[in-house]
């Protein structure tokens, strides 16, 4: 018999320090398989958040920087500018991308700066306990919107892969999705394709990830996937927005 | 090297290209904008790179992670702009990164002026972000100072591994001097073995650049060496100008091109029989106490007179440095408005009468 | 014929393993406690494996090996 599934050795052997079913665990995984599939792993830089994968520097063998919430983009801008074969990427959530981190964002694409970003959305602020996203479905109880996001107040949650497609320097965005395996493994394909478009220097390159968040959510593990399946992907849509 | 006409900005500019910067990151704020312009124009002569951020924040941010990964990078800015930055410092001094930023300050508070000022002296060397660190702030008088400081500035910061500020103002930027770029004198600079690069050579430890210490006992650590790596820079890197003080009775404290209203004044004060001189600050922080300790100190020393344009920042560090010994007196004006050498000289005739 | 290893020390008990394995021999153990205050998952039929790896790709701790 022949190992047909390991841990990859670009994950370090710290044990995450992520909720039970959280599907930063997976993502991360997956970042690092195709890192060490490409054979990129030795000259690749991460830069880590501020959310729950602050500590992202820690599981990720390679060369790490770690960013101000929301600055990521712009700490990878100056890497790559300075190492451009350097394969850097990012590994954001939805309030260091999509609410703090907007302008950078935005503005890493439309440079089309030729880095790749893992944009982990799980429609919630995660780390510092349960609040309102820019992501956060309408309706979505929070612990800053108790009675659930009214658009009314408050408005709607943003489309972030919809939004960055509509940008020239953006080379490849794709929407997955964590709810089964077959899920999880198109996700991987798409994260693959985001660092071969860095290697080949096409532009900027974001998969967003949509992703549970059991404890806040005050769901299982089971049922966090089933809420991502039956609530989230119908206001995320799923899929390639834009290749080039 | 033959002595050039330039603009401030662009000397301060052409400075940092000569100490082998090829990374810049900035955005347009009056006066300053010459800088970008101009980094803009020669850093792809010099095979460098010169990149407009979208913001200050940006910028910075752009900043850590280029000198992150090894390289000598500036950003530069004016007061309102270096407000935006200071997060971005203080992770920057946090990862213990070397960069240069330049602030040409303007009037403020809030949108403030466009004139220059010296209302950024607490910003600069009272943390301006949060936490406990410090950042070696230099001062010039001149341009050719500024070039000088530029380039040093570069070398300081390598060495240390600590951002280095030139608070330079609006007069600075946008006067035009003549100058010449001679390199620092050498410093035995070690390598960035700590940079991120990709980790293909094994035979280092991976590179994690990073201000985030969990636990109690690791983020005081850290703190400590910090500060014993402070200690080091005010015993190395303090530098003042001390100025017609043998006999004077009265020191006046001054920094950047207001030293040089005072400088003048000095000359009309003393033709009326005031023996006045000047203690020049040229590094802000670490600031030079002990010139104003020693001179506090002596017999003949009536008062001290600071002289800037803000209500009173570098004042207080005047103050602590004579610690009561003598007098301290202050003349400011605000908004850009310059004091004038004759004000300087009513002062310090008002001094004398005992006023 | 396919066999796996769990680390018991990694695993937090998600259950998302013991969700998608297609033969359904995970089970959350009612054991001992790992060194992280978890019950492991633990394989109730061995000879059942088709070394599909369904388990080790939804794990998000690197829990699962897979051998076939």
């Amino acid at each position: 018999m022949e190992k047909v599934f390991k841990k990859t050795s670009m994950l370090t052997d710290k044990i995450f320090h992520y909720c039970p079913g959280c599907t930063h665990g997976i993502i991360h995984r997956l970042v690092a398989e195709a890192l060490e599939e490409l054979g990129v792993g030795d000259r690749a830089i991460g830069v880590a958040p501020v959310g729950c994968a602050v500590f992202a520097y820690e599981y990720f063998n390679c060369d790490m920087h770690e960013a101000a919430h929301g600055r990521a983009p712009a700490v990878a801008t100056g890497i790559k500018r300075v190492h451009p074969d350097a394969v850097v990427f990012t590994y954001q959530g939805d309030g260091d991308l999509a609410a703090i981190g907007m302008a950078e964002i935005v503005h890493a694409a439309a440079r089309g700066e030729k880095i790749t970003t893992i944009f982990v959305n799980n429609a919630i602020y995660g780390m510092t306990g349960g609040q309102m996203a820019p992501t956060t479905l309408v309706g979505q109880k929070t612990t800053t919107a108790p009675d659930g996001r009214l658009a009314s107040h408050c408005g709607y949650p943003v489309r972030v892969s919809e939004l960055l497609a509509t940008l020239d320097g953006a080379a490849y965005i794709e929407r997955v999705s964590m709810h089964d395996v077959a899920n999880v493994m198109r996700a991987k394909k798409a994260i693959k394709k985001a660092f071969e478009c860095q290697i080949e220097r096409r532009g900027f390159a974001l998969v967003e990830v949509l992703s549970s968040c059991p404890t806040n959510w005050g769901l299982s593990p089971k049922e966090a996937l089933e809420y991502l399946r039956d609530a989230m992907v119908p206001c995320y849509p799923l899929g390639v927005k834009k290749e080039v | 090297m033959a002595r050039k006409l330039m603009k401030g900005n662009e000397a301060v500019a052409e400075a940092a290209i000569q100490a082998g910067c090829r990374y810049f990151f900035g955005y347009p704020i009056t006066p300053q904008n010459e800088i970008p312009e101009y980094m803009a124009r020669r850093l792809p002569e010099v095979g460098g790179c010169f990149l407009q951020a979208e913001s200050e924040i940006s910028a910075i941010n752009m900043v850590y992670g280029a000198s992150g990964a090894g390289a000598r990078v500036m950003t530069s800015s004016s007061s309102p702009g270096i407000s935006l930055k200071q997060e971005g410092i203080s992770y920057i001094a946090g990862a213990e990164l070397p960069c240069v930023i330049v602030n040409m300050v303007r009037g403020g508070p809030g949108l403030g002026g466009i004139q220059p000022g010296q209302s950024d002296y607490f910003q600069a060397t009272k943390g301006g972000g949060h936490g406990d660190y410090r950042i070696v702030v230099l001062a010039p008088a001149s341009i050719q100072e500024a070039v000088d400081m530029v380039m040093e500035g570069f070398d300081i910061a390598d060495q240390y591994r600590i951002p280095v500020l030139l608070l330079g103002d609006g007069m600075i930027g946008q006067m035009m001097e003549p100058v010449e770029f001679n390199p620092p004198p050498k410093r035995d600079l070690p390598p960035k073995t700590w940079a991120s690069t990709g980790w293909s050579d094994k035979r280092r430890p991976r590179a994690v650049i990073n201000s985030l210490y969990i636990d109690p006992n690791e983020l005081e650590a850290m703190n400590l060496k910090l500060q014993g790596k402070y200690k080091t820079i005010a015993e190395n890197e303090t530098r003042v100008e001390e100025y017609l003080l043998d006999d004077a009775q009265y020191i006046i404290a001054a920094y950047g091109t207001i030293s040089r209203i005072v400088r003048s004044a000095l000359a009309s004060a003393r033709s009326e029989g005031i023996r006045a001189g000047l203690i020049r600050p040229k590094t802000l922080w670490p600031f030079p106490s002990a010139a104003f300790e020693n001179a506090a100190a002596r017999e003949g020393v009536e008062a001290f007179l600071t002289v800037e344009m803000s209500s009173g920042q570098m004042h207080e560090d005047v103050r602590l440095g004579v610690n009561g010994k003598k007098p301290v007196h202050f003349l400011g004006r605000m908004g850009g408005n310059v004091p004038s050498p004759e004000s300087v000289v009513e002062k310090l005739r008002e001094m004398k009468e005992g006023k | 014929m396919a066999r796996i290893t769990i680390d018991g020390q990694r695993c937090k008990g998600c259950g998302l393993c013991v969700l998608f394995c297609p033969k359904k021999i995970l089970e959350l153990s009612d054991g001992a406690l790992n060194v992280k205050g978890y019950r492991s998952v633990v394989v109730t039929q061995m000879d059942a494996c088709m070394g599909c790896c369904f388990c080790a790709r939804m794990c998000p701790d690197c829990v699962i090996e897979v051998e076939k």
